[in-house]
């Protein structure tokens, strides 16, 4: 399972140095751009793409129909805030931009949310949101209008049900290339040795991770190593499964390896990993998908802890690095109807309807030293994200983490968009939500691949001065059968 | 004899020790590198080097002991019993096998045992022959080093043997000959034999001896007392028994356009290679490193290389212990390690100093400022060299040299140690001056954290 593979047509040109490439250029011969999972030209990730978006910024303010839906017994659905999260200290604010647009209802603010790993709640069938916050998101899940506690355990094998392709792929089958074929992509005169370098002027050669690109008919997701990072320390998993009832459920998981941690790499490969291959055994077999994310995130966990244990390679030393590995997690399911993200670190989910006219939204609240000055109301968020600490994070996966707080959260859509689940890469070229909106194609729902790849594109024109990821999943799911292909 | 079952194959490790890190436009890269050799008796043939004698096979290896007999070495008489009695020793714990002979070093070599131009191999009778042989030694006529050098040369290479060692004792200087015929000798036997030098009293040049041991990649030390041979030539040769492997070069291989700046020993000892590179194919060059038993040593590589981009990642170089083959040029890889550069615009990773590589550097400055501090006193400069022997004083205090410090305070008076302040002794034991001057390039390791 590889990453779609599409032929460069003529008149290409290198995503990154704007250098003309020839048809069959596996590298881009000026800066050694890793070219083989680019897709048709028209897809190029620089191009602009205000001239695509419509014209009109999304008007917060248009009044939308109440989704019909969305309540059957007829209480009024509570807004969801991100601050109400549990695990989140909670300051009162209300920032006009995190609150919900109509439309995207929040169901469960994080009920299991803050539990420490340790008293991980076992075996809960029953709809989320309904212990922790009573008062608020309880009533509306409560109502069932989520039903997935009633498993089929035939329908787990039946391959009628299945969908049409619930596979995993999970990024990285890091096969070196044959060495003895490969020219250096920076000097274009020497092979590469074993080790991946030159063997003429020692240029590293774009390893697999420096661009991954990967798409499910449902999902698609690119990470890219940026321009001023010399690995990419990033990494996501992609996935789609069947539910009990035989529906599409999607799933995308994004982490951002910790930089001052040691193996950082290991860890965002190693959680994200972990994390599909938890929500791909739960989903099947009925969890309800907010407790499947939040057992996910604890396999996560565990995964990078336990790297913690293994012994560094001994032919390096890099005495700076001391800390056990860690890196941050977001990750989104959609499934029946229903769009549940959960995340530890400062990598966040967006809501993007496809309706331009109506808000975006962002999904996630970073754990970071900005956030939480903000929420405990010391400081402003102007001055707090000014601060030099802001982006430090105050959540993470690793062995060092204090105390996991694993955050989750419900909701229920009643409109197509999509799900944006990226890095702070990303984001810290499009922070707000309506700038997000405004990055990403109009027909992002129809083409995740390429609105992932317009996005990173977005942040390379930015200055790329993090690794990049961005995940893409249309809401809802798209129907069998019917990907992008 | 004892070590018989000791075995077979060493096993080298490479580990390297850096910061990668660079800021933009830098280009020098420095790194430390660690290669350990351990006899392999229960690791297995994993590396196949083919100069290794093979398990329950006697050692392959050859041994000639140069004894000076010149006519000093009989004032005192003492001298020349001490140089005897060690030589007995050493022979003493030649194993079974060792092909060996004794050398009589005057302003001429004479073989003292077992004579005809050959070697003797070592067993219970032999050693008993050549001690002896060693009453006939007597002392008188002049002293040419070189002349003894060349006649190990001619008697180990005798032997079809993978180690060639000798063992040098001189107690004076090398009066009989140029210097330029002794270098002469020196570049004829580099390479050839390895070769650990003694000074014996306070007559020797330091320079000579350590010359000696530097060229032919050997320990050099001084045995101020002649009642210590005994004990330091029963070391010396079993160090030399303990050589498995021998010809072992340090590759180093740099990318296009990268200048090496140096490559040196700076563990046990502080030793120049940077010159005494050998090229070895396209932008690799060989730098000796002698034979090897059980041991581990230091290396200090510092590289230029090309500036490139943030985010960039070079190999700056690719450091192997090779055993070159000759002609042809099949080394044989025993063990690599690869120093990187990164380039970042992350400044508390580009302006870390591996510690590694700033403990090294310290005791290669160490080395040189007590050689300088030596020079500067014997001149006559005394503020030059309070300057730089409190240089010294600070840096081996800084760094846990203990013994050094302790060398150090026998020609100094140390004020305080943490700030260099010292004063010069008036009356300096000579043996202290030319202990500190022929240890100075003995290191320690990095304190373990």
């Amino acid at each position: 399972m590889t990453p779609q593979m599409h032929q460069l047509a003529a008149g290409a040109t290198c995503p990154s140095c704007e250098e003309p490439l020839e048809s069959g250029d596996r590298f881009c011969g000026a800066c050694g751009y890793d070219l083989s999972a680019l897709t048709a030209p028209e897809d190029h990730p620089t191009i602009a793409m205000n001239g695509a978006e419509p014209a009109q910024s999304p008007a917060p303010s248009v009044d939308w129909p109440t989704a019909p839906e969305v309540d059957s017994s007829d209480t009024p659905v509570p807004v969801h805030l991100p601050t109400d999260l549990r695990g989140i200290e909670s300051g009162g604010r209300a920032p006009s931009r995190d609150v919900l647009p109509q439309g995207l209802q929040g169901l469960g603010g994080a009920p299991i949310g803050g539990v420490p790993a340790s008293q991980e709640p076992s075996g809960q069938s029953g709809p989320p949101g309904s212990s922790a916050r009573p008062g608020a998101a309880g009533s509306a899940s409560a109502d069932g209008d989520y039903t997935l506690a009633a498993p089929d355990p035939a329908g787990d094998d039946d391959p009628g049900n299945a969908p049409t392709d619930p596979r995993t792929v999970p990024p990285g089958e890091l096969s070196a290339p044959e060495a003895d074929t490969k020219r250096c992509v920076a000097c274009r005169t020497g092979r590469v040795d074993q080790d991946g370098y030159c063997e003429h002027c020692g240029h590293a050669q774009p390893r697999e991770r420096d661009h991954m690109e990967q798409e499910l008919g449902a999902v698609a997701a690119v990470s890219d190593r940026g321009l001023r990072h010399h690995r990419n320390e990033d990494a996501f998993a992609v996935s789609s499964t069947a539910l009990p009832d035989g529906s599409l459920a999607v799933v995308a998981v994004v982490c951002d390896g910790v930089s001052s941690a040691t193996r950082p790499d290991e860890a965002s490969l190693a959680a994200s990993r972990a994390a599909n291959e938890s929500l791909l055994e739960s989903l099947p077999r009925g969890a309800h998908p907010q407790q499947a994310m939040h057992e996910a995130i604890i396999a996560a966990s565990d995964a990078v802890n336990s790297l913690a244990e293994e012994q560094t390679s001994p032919q390096e030393h890099a005495p700076h690095h001391q800390n056990a590995p860690a890196c941050t997690l977001v990750g989104a399911i959609v499934a029946g109807g229903l769009l549940v993200v959960g995340w530890v670190g400062d990598s966040r989910a967006y809501w993007v309807p496809a309706d331009r006219t109506a808000p975006a939204a962002r999904l996630t609240e970073d754990d970071s030293w900005a956030a939480q000055m903000v929420a405990a109301g010391l400081m402003s968020e102007a001055e707090a994200y000014a601060d030099e600490r802001a982006h430090a994070i105050t959540g993470w996966l690793g062995a060092d983490a204090y105390e996991l707080e694993p955050h989750t959260a419900s909701f229920k859509p009643d409109r197509p968009g999509v799900v944006v689940v990226c890095t702070d890469g990303l984001w810290n070229y499009a922070e707000a939500a309506e700038e997000m909106a405004e990055a990403i194609p109009a027909d992002a729902g129809e083409r995740p691949l390429r609105s992932a790849q317009v996005l990173v594109g977005h942040a390379l024109d930015g200055g790329g001065h993090d690794n990049v990821t961005v995940a893409v999943l249309p809401f809802p799911a798209p129907p069998q059968g019917a990907g992008s292909a | 004899m004892a070590n018989f079952s000791k075995s077979t194959v060493p096993q080298f490790s490479v580990e390297v020790y850096q910061n990668e890190y660079l800021p933009e436009g830098g280009r020098e890269v420095n790194a430390i590198v660690t290669v350990s050799s351990t006899g392999g008796g229960t690791i297995g043939s994993a590396t196949a080097a083919p100069h290794l004698y093979s398990a329950g096979r006697a050692p392959d290896a050859a041994v000639a002991i140069m004894v000076d007999c010149s006519g000093s070495m009989d004032y005192p008489p003492t001298k020349m019993r001490n140089a005897r009695d060690a030589t007995a020793a050493a022979i003493d714990t030649l194993r079974d096998g060792v092909h060996f002979a004794v050398i009589g070093g005057t302003h001429v070599a004479k073989e003292v045992y077992p004579g005809g131009g050959r070697l003797a191999v070592a067993d219970a009778a032999t050693r008993d022959q050549a001690k002896q042989a060693l009453r006939r030694l007597s002392a008188g006529g002049g002293t040419a080093i070189g002349t003894w050098l060349r006649l190990a040369d001619r008697l180990l290479s005798s032997a079809d043997v993978a180690i060639r060692h000798g063992i040098l004792l001189t107690d004076g200087r090398n009066e009989h000959e140029s210097p330029e015929d002794l270098k002469a000798a020196l570049d004829t036997c580099a390479g050839r034999f390895t070769c650990d030098a003694r000074g014996v009293g306070t007559d020797w040049e330091v320079s000579e001896v350590t010359g000696i041991a530097s060229a032919l990649l050997g320990t050099a030390d001084i045995v101020a007392d002649p009642a210590g041979l005994a004990e330091d030539f029963t070391q010396m040769m079993e160090t030399a028994m303990g050589k498995e492997v021998a010809d072992v070069s340090l590759r180093l291989w740099t990318p296009m356009g990268a200048e090496i700046k140096f490559v040196k020993q700076v563990a046990p000892t502080v030793e120049e290679l940077t010159d005494r590179r050998t090229e070895a194919g396209p932008r690799a060059g060989d730098y000796p490193t002698g034979s090897w038993g059980d041991e581990s040593r230091d290396y200090h590589v510092c590289v230029e290389v090309p500036a490139a981009g943030i985010g960039q990642e070079m190999l700056a170089a690719r450091v192997s212990l090779v055993i070159p083959q000759g002609a042809g040029d099949s080394a044989q890889t025993l063990s690599q390690g690869l120093v990187r550069a990164v380039w970042t615009d992350d400044m508390a990773a580009s302006t870390s100093i591996n510690a590694q590589v700033a403990h090294y550097t310290g005791q290669a400055e160490l080395a040189q400022v007590i050689q300088q501090g030596l020079d500067a006193r014997k001149a006559g400069d005394v503020d030059g060299a309070t300057a730089k022997l409190g240089r010294a004083v600070q840096l081996a205090s800084a760094s846990g040299n203990a013994d050094t410090a302790k060398l150090l305070a026998k020609v100094v008076d140390v004020v305080d140690a943490a700030t260099g302040t010292v004063r010069l002794k008036a009356k300096v034991e000579e043996a202290d001056e030319m202990t500190l001057e022929t240890r100075s390039t003995k290191t320690v390791r990095v304190k373990k954290s």
